[in-house]
């Protein structure tokens, strides 16, 4: 009905001069925006299709094009914003539960943001990362308590098995059926050049992939989808996602349209039929079941493999990590409420969860509090966007990071957040094969190459101005962090002090 | 033949199980012993006794009897191979199974053959011979559950719930239904003749393994669910 119109969010402005007709610009949008007028010879485009992805604007080749967020909107309202009418309007038409894609666009602070980081100046002298060595190598997984010793007085070295990583990032789960083939290319054959390591997600492993074993964390979540014996051994680790930040306490549910031939058989279920995730796993209710799925996993890998626990960061979870480092698991991930989704329900995403940098310094001190800080490694996740943050999550607690929206951002994602419609023009939330091919794995493993190099130096740049050549010396040093404009309670939560302290 | 004392200590039953060169076993005084068998292929393990938890987890072509109960979830993931239980069987029997059969004598508990599902060639089957717990099937994906009823302490041969969130695979259930309640997503029907002919194998090998007269298992009629869709949850949502 004529109430559920809205004139479109976006509008496409179009250089009629410059435009030479060429038409690529309705060739690469996969949406049906733009379209030529044989009557008018002219360029025209649909708007109330246009999702704010700009492959037109990068695609035409005489910059004819650019998208604007457009000014019809309800009246101004403080309460009742645009978007909040909009999804009242949405639901009034459908019944549907609102659903959207990535990681919490609303304006909640962001304590990285808050907090600065420490250099040397006189005492203490900062060393020079092009001169000196520094170590940005991390190893995860369970640390001996004590050093034992054979009867000979000989140390035994046989320890926990370890992931071993060049720099503390690793890119964290997606799926293949929700990112595409050449995207989980992309992301093994550049954790491969990097030496860290690239996660499955839970939609299984593609026989294609089994050769980056070595930089490859498979997944096992609630629906246990292309999990098998073999695909347990395949990695370096197993992660069992308990949840996942952008929908903590949800479920995951790949509608039967995204299960084509390809993903069916990785997932291993038949095509045609949804992909249910349920919420829980239906078999652990408690940390003993957790510790049931994760020695069931050590068994079935004869201890050779870590096991990861991921969780939300959620209220409790200081309690819920100290659980699950007793629970015999050598990882814990934590995702924070601001991390990526294919899908996920709006309301859920944007209210559920709490942040990274809060669950994060609660946790390590929690554990090292109750003296099991070793027994386990953490790995923080949950909007970490770039090499500060990693910093400053190291220096909070974590061993490594977890990132996967500026990994997609490095394979050409431009955040237009319409992951959940399946149409990706830029070939990575698709299994379309002409769009899918859009995304050469060649290019985009350098582009991912080049942004973790990046950071790489960057973090030993950060790591010589603090007077570190260790990335594991700056584990949990809050003396390196300061805080600026947080209050209080969130210094204390995040245990360190305060600008000019 | 090996033969292996359980003691308490999983871990050391597995390795065993793994590095032997053996390919048959027997597990004598099992009492709680958790993940025997787990991803095991190519072996046949006997246990006399009562195994613990995830009997049979991931298990790839192993061949499992227990001469006895097991407890909760017994093949969880399994994808391929057998395990038959002359006895009852906890919670959660046959979770996110692939492929393979279980069979198992008695009665089973919660959450029988969650999230089971088919794959190509791959199609497990799971018969029951007494009642199931609440939760029967629930998101059952693929695959056949078998409820054949013969237990004779007069409880509904299935709890509260059986079939929720079903969208693929079919459950028999062999005799009355009284008392059972089925959500709306699934179509509850006398069994055709074409539908008893996908089981009719596997419970001639059930009734052979516990020594059950066939007849008389096929002296009552079956019922089968099937899922009205394979999309139960399609319109839930509305793209924002």
């Amino acid at each position: 009905m004529e109430a559920d119109f809205f004139y479109p969010e976006f509008e496409v402005v179009r250089n009629d001069i410059k435009c030479t007709r060429c038409r690529v610009c309705e060739r690469e949008c996969a949406n049906g925006v733009h379209y030529y007028s044989e009557s008018g010879k002219v360029m025209l485009s649909d708007d109330t299709k246009c999702v704010d992805c700009l492959r037109c604007v990068a695609v035409c080749p005489v910059h004819a094009l650019k998208i604007v967020k457009s000014n019809c909107n309800f009246r101004d309202n403080a309460n009742w914003s645009n978007e909040t009418i909009k999804e009242a309007v949405k639901q009034a038409g459908t019944g549907g539960v609102l659903l959207s894609s990535m990681g919490n666009p609303k304006d909640y602070p962001v304590c990285w943001d808050k907090i600065l980081i420490n250099a040397s100046q006189v005492t203490n002298p900062p060393i020079d990362p092009l001169r000196e060595p520094m170590e940005t190598r991390v190893f995860l997984g369970k640390k001996p308590s004590n050093t034992p010793r054979d009867a000979e007085g000989k140390i035994i070295c046989d320890i926990p098995p370890q992931i071993e990583l060049s720099m503390p990032v690793m890119f964290s789960a997606m799926s293949y059926g929700s990112i595409s083939y050449n995207a989980h290319k992309c992301l093994a054959e550049a954790s491969e050049k990097l030496g860290i390591c690239y996660n499955t997600g839970e939609g299984g492993l593609h026989e294609n992939f089994f050769k980056y074993g070595a930089n490859t964390v498979v997944q096992v979540a609630s629906g246990r989808f292309g999990v098998h014996e073999e695909y347990l051994k395949a990695g370096v680790a197993v992660e069992i996602k308990m949840g996942q930040g952008a929908k903590p306490g949800i479920g995951g549910h790949l509608p039967a349209s995204k299960i084509t031939g390809d993903v069916s058989r990785t997932r291993m279920i038949p095509e045609g039929t949804d992909a249910i995730s349920p919420a829980p796993h239906h078999d652990i209710y408690s940390i003993e079941d957790l510790r049931q799925l994760v020695y069931s996993i050590k068994e079935a890998t004869a201890y050779a493999k870590p096991v990861i626990v991921k969780v939300a960061a959620v209220h409790n979870i200081a309690a819920i990590a100290s659980g699950i480092a007793r629970s015999g698991a050598d990882i814990i991930a934590i995702d924070g409420f601001r991390g990526g989704t294919g899908a996920a329900p709006t309301g859920i995403r944007d209210n559920v969860g709490i942040p990274i940098e809060l669950a994060l310094a609660a946790v390590d001190r929690r554990l090292r509090e109750e003296g099991i800080r070793n027994d386990v490694s953490l790995i923080a996740g949950g909007s970490i966007r770039n090499s500060t943050d990693v910093i400053k999550a190291i220096a909070l607690g974590a061993d490594a990071c977890y990132i996967a929206t500026a990994a997609l951002i490095a394979m050409g994602c431009h955040l237009c957040r319409n992951c959940q419609s399946g149409k990706c023009n830029w070939g990575i939330a698709t299994q379309r094969p002409e769009l899918v091919r859009r995304l050469d794995p060649e290019a985009g493993c350098a582009r991912l190459v080049n942004l973790m190099t990046a950071w790489r130096r960057e973090i030993r740049e950060f790591m010589g101005g603090m007077g570190i050549n260790s990335i594991e010396a700056l584990r949990g040093n809050r003396l390196m962090l300061r805080g600026i404009g947080l209050n209080a309670k969130e210094l204390e939560i995040l245990g360190i002090a305060h600008a000019g302290e | 033949m090996q033969t292996i004392t359980a003691c308490g200590d999983f871990a050391a039953i597995n390795r065993t199980l793994r590095e032997s060169t053996d390919d048959s076993f027997v597990i004598e005084n099992c009492l709680g012993e958790r993940f025997v068998g787990a991803g095991l292929s190519g072996k046949k393990i006997r246990i006399n006794g009562i195994p613990g938890n995830a009997l049979g987890a991931y298990l790839n072509g192993a061949e499992i009897e227990v001469f006895g109960n097991a407890q909760e979830a017994v093949g969880d993931t399994m994808n391929a191979g057998s395990i038959v239980i002359h006895g009852r069987v906890g919670d959660a029997a046959g979770y996110a199974m692939r492929g393979g059969k279980i069979f198992i004598k008695g009665s089973a508990g919660y959450r029988t053959g969650i999230h089971m599902k088919a794959y190509r060639d791959k199609s497990p089957v799971m018969v029951i011979g007494g009642r199931c717990g609440s939760f029967l099937g629930e998101y059952l994906a693929g695959g056949a559950i078998v409820v054949l009823g013969m237990h004779d302490d007069g409880k509904c041969v299935v709890g509260n719930f059986p079939c929720t969130g079903m969208h693929g695979g079919k459950v028999f259930i062999r005799g009355s239904l009284e008392g059972a309640r089925f959500p709306s997503g699934v179509t509850v029907r006398d069994a055709t003749d074409d539908d008893l002919s996908e089981i009719r194998s596997d419970i001639a090998e059930y009734c052979r393994v516990f020594g059950i007269d066939e007849t008389l298992v096929w002296s009552e009629r079956f019922t089968v669910i099937t899922p009205n869709s394979s999309n139960p949850y399609k319109q839930m949502y509305v793209e924002n």
